[in-house]
């Protein structure tokens, strides 16, 4: 017999992120790497232990290598317990056959045992491609407060960004009466942020009813929310003020990791009082040496940094080398940036190795797009890639 | 190999007076992440050691912060892991255990339950403020090759005036390695010296007889009581060590020492070997930020600082903040310096959580560091 646990989280981390192309190719959308020594699940995670929510289950089925690796334990999030803690749920075979997580809620309804262990009264449902600062606590006292059978947090964006949302209408007290999922013509600009506490048993009724019905896409947005909202149970809109953004595209990924940087960054992984974990290992301190110029950047442990880096975010274990010059970019970690190269505008994923003299990217004002290398990919001496270029093999 | 590991982590403290009065030496800061102590550890683990005892006398709390359950050194074991050896009074042994151990010999005396309970066949015995990346299999291996009772590690320095004091050990050795000579150092001294770097490997019954022979004897000295006596009788080998090596053992040599990490030479002996990393607590600290205008060069910094002003040739812990208009030089600013705008330091140590408010000059010289206490507000 499991302690009861008055609420655990279900993380969604299965999910392809196919619009991140090359980055996504050999890891899960939420093992992406983020702001020097992130992944992007390191934000939902620590958000869960600093709420005090100490059972979490992880959902995943793309690639999950990375990610199974890099939870473990769950040590580094404090979430290495007797009793709770993180645990990976990957899809199994049942007596009646094995099945793949069909959408988001046939994942949860796949895994309802293990939330029945924990005897919840609760489930939390986060997904792993947001990076913000979130107090899941007061999400949930709303919920207990309000009465309500499904609470959805919800962010004001701006009229014109409104139909690249979920749209929830509410009354004034905070009731939902319409959800349109990226409306035309949106009539309200609460966007759903991909959050819901639910009731348990509530969910349980309606997870069983869809699985039953073989037309639905088993999905959160399209099909649960939408039947409870149709049969009139209580759902409410918690309103959420301070940093958010979804990561899931090339754009807004390179976005995130700028809003590190300036002299008051937006998004601040530095405050004492909601601490970011993450797992990494002891790298020895950054090097700078006489001929680096470094300005408005983040630069991690294991960096030796010769050349000039201005607007970047560096992971651990980065080599700018003599002459090399880098800027507005975001390079993951364990790269070597070789002489004379120029890097611009550019996201280089973990392991690339830059070639003395190449010329990668165009600076960000003349630039067509943001240009993207993949995992591994070494890059010979004095290649040139166009602004951009999407390459994961060369 | 089946080698245990013992540390003894306090003995040279009354070296670095200023430093260890609210710790122990071998948990004193070094190299901007790491604490004295990460460096023997480091080796042991890389050397497959799992059952490894740390012989403390007091002043350890930060000792024991510092290791926690011996995790991120992988020594969080069922069987093994860490053992940390702090004084007690044990009636059955007769042995008056001392609040502090004041020799090598009475250090030693105090893990003799470590050493009778130890399983392994091999003990290597490392002082606590030694600094190098050492493979301790190889050393074993020769120790074991020669049918060694004692193994002593020794590094051939070109030694200058003022660089020894009296608890350097000097050695000889003949054609064959076997030690001739074992003699304290005099602070005069100078010339090519092999002077012992306190990593000493035994076999394990050997060392019980020979520490349980000392109790009953009452002997104090390593080399007065025991050593020299039977240096004819034991095969005591010396093993010459090539690699970068330091000792901190005065405010002079913790400054010169910190300051030779900024030689890639000497970082890549000590931190560059793919096989032996040098492993230490690992906390969460965002990555550090050059604000808009800071200009860093020859430095090595450790992550979550913030650096809003110039920094060249200095040694940055974790958290350091550098304010706007600043000028820090050939300094050590241990974590959570804080340093507001305009301020001029120069050969300073700033030890933990030190803040120096705007405007302030400091200075201090490379032969007499400017050391500020833990906690001190300029």
């Amino acid at each position: 017999m499991h302690q009861k646990k008055e609420c655990v989280a279900m993380l969604l981390a299965g999910g392809q992120g196919s619009r991140l192309y090359a980055l996504t190719k050999k890891t899960a959308k939420p093992a992406v790497r983020f702001g020097g020594k992130y992944r992007i699940i390191d934000f939902p995670l620590s958000n869960c232990i600093n709420s005090g929510l100490d059972t979490v289950g992880v959902l995943t089925q793309y690639q999950p290598l990375v990610l199974n690796e890099y939870i473990g334990n769950g040590l580094p999030w404090d979430l290495d317990r007797n009793v709770g803690g993180v645990k990976i749920l990957p899809p199994y075979q049942g007596q009646n056959g094995a099945d793949w997580y069909k959408g988001t809620a046939n994942a949860i309804y796949q895994n309802m045992e293990f939330i029945e262990q924990y005897n919840a009264d609760y489930v939390l449902i986060l997904s792993g491609d947001h990076i913000y600062h979130m107090d899941y606590a007061k999400m949930l006292a709303y919920h207990k407060e309000t009465g309500a059978d499904c609470t959805i947090a919800v962010l004001e964006v701006p009229l014109e960004e409104a139909s690249r949302f979920g749209i929830m209408s509410a009354h004034e007290d905070g009731t939902i009466y319409k959800f349109t999922e990226k409306p035309k013509n949106p009539d309200s600009t609460k966007a759903s942020m991909g959050i819901y506490i639910f009731n348990k048993k509530k969910l349980f009724e309606y997870l069983v009813a869809d699985a039953a019905d073989p037309d639905s896409a088993n999905d959160f947005g399209k099909n649960i929310i939408p039947t409870m909202l149709a049969a009139g149970e209580k759902m409410m809109a918690y309103p959420f003020e301070g940093y958010w953004k979804d990561v899931g595209t090339i754009r807004s990924l390179w976005e995130a990791n700028m809003d590190l940087l300036g002299d008051t960054p937006v998004l601040n992984v530095s405050d004492e009082n909601w601490r970011i974990y993450s797992r990494h290992h002891a790298e020895q301190p950054q090097f700078v040496g006489n001929t680096a110029i470094i300005d408005n950047s983040s630069i991690t442990e294991g960096c030796e940094i010769h050349g000039t880096v201005k607007n970047c975010v560096l992971g651990s274990g980065v080599k700018v080398m003599y002459g090399a010059y880098v800027k507005d970019s975001v390079i993951m970690g364990d790269t070597v940036i070789g002489e004379g190269a120029t890097v611009n505008y550019t996201i280089l994923d973990e392991g690339v190795d830059i070639g003395a003299g190449c010329k990668i990217g165009a600076p960000q004002e003349s630039a067509t797009d943001i240009t993207v290398i993949g995992m591994g990919v070494k890059v010979p001496s004095g290649t040139v890639i166009p602004d951009g270029q999407m390459i994961s093999e060369l | 190999m089946n080698i245990a590991g013992l540390i003894l982590s306090n003995l040279h403290r009354n070296r670095l007076p200023e430093m260890t009065r609210r710790r122990s030496l071998s948990s004193v800061p070094f190299g901007g992440r790491y604490r004295l102590i990460d460096f023997p550890l480091s080796n042991m683990v890389n050397a497959g050691i799992t059952n490894i005892g740390i012989a403390t006398d007091f002043n350890y709390k930060s000792l024991l912060d510092h290791i926690g359950t011996g995790k991120d050194w992988d020594l969080a074991r069922r069987s093994g892991g860490i053992r940390i050896l702090p004084p007690y009074f044990s009636g059955a042994d007769h042995i008056h255990y001392q609040q502090s151990y004041s020799t090598r010999l009475t250090a030693m005396m105090a893990t003799l339950d470590f050493v009778r309970r130890c399983p392994e066949d091999y003990i290597v015995l490392c002082d606590g403020n030694v600094i190098c990346n050492m493979d301790l299999t190889a050393l074993v291996e020769q120790h074991v090759a020669k049918e060694a009772d004692i193994t002593f590690v020794a590094k051939k320095m070109d030694v200058t005036a003022g660089m020894l004091n009296e608890d350097d050990i000097l050695i000889e050795s003949d054609e064959n390695g076997r030690l001739t000579s074992y003699a304290r150092a005099l602070p005069h001294e100078v010339g090519e010296k092999n002077v012992m770097i306190n990593v000493i490997v035994m076999r394990t019954t050997f060392m019980r007889n020979m520490l349980e022979n000392a109790a009953a004897h009452g002997a104090t000295s390593f080399g007065d009581d025991i050593l020299r006596p039977n240096l004819k009788r034991w095969k005591v080998y010396v093993s010459y060590f090539e690699g970068w090596c330091a000792h901190i053992d005065s405010m002079e040599s913790y400054f010169n020492r910190s300051m030779e990490l900024l030689d890639p030479e000497v970082r890549a002996d000590l931190f560059g070997r793919e096989d032996r990393p040098i492993l230490t607590k690992v906390r969460n600290s965002a990555p550090t930020k050059y604000a808009p205008g800071a200009k860093v060069s020859d430095s090595l910094v450790a992550d979550g600082c913030v650096i809003e002003g110039t920094v060249e040739n200095c040694v940055l812990f974790r958290g350091v903040r550098i304010g706007k208009g600043t000028v820090v030089r050939n300094c050590v600013l241990m974590q959570d310096t804080y340093t507001g705008s305009n301020v001029t330091l120069q050969g300073v140590i700033a030890d933990k959580n030190v803040t120096i408010r705007d405007g302030r000059l400091l200075a201090g010289h490379e032969t007499l560091p400017f050391y500020i206490d833990k906690g001190a507000s300029v």
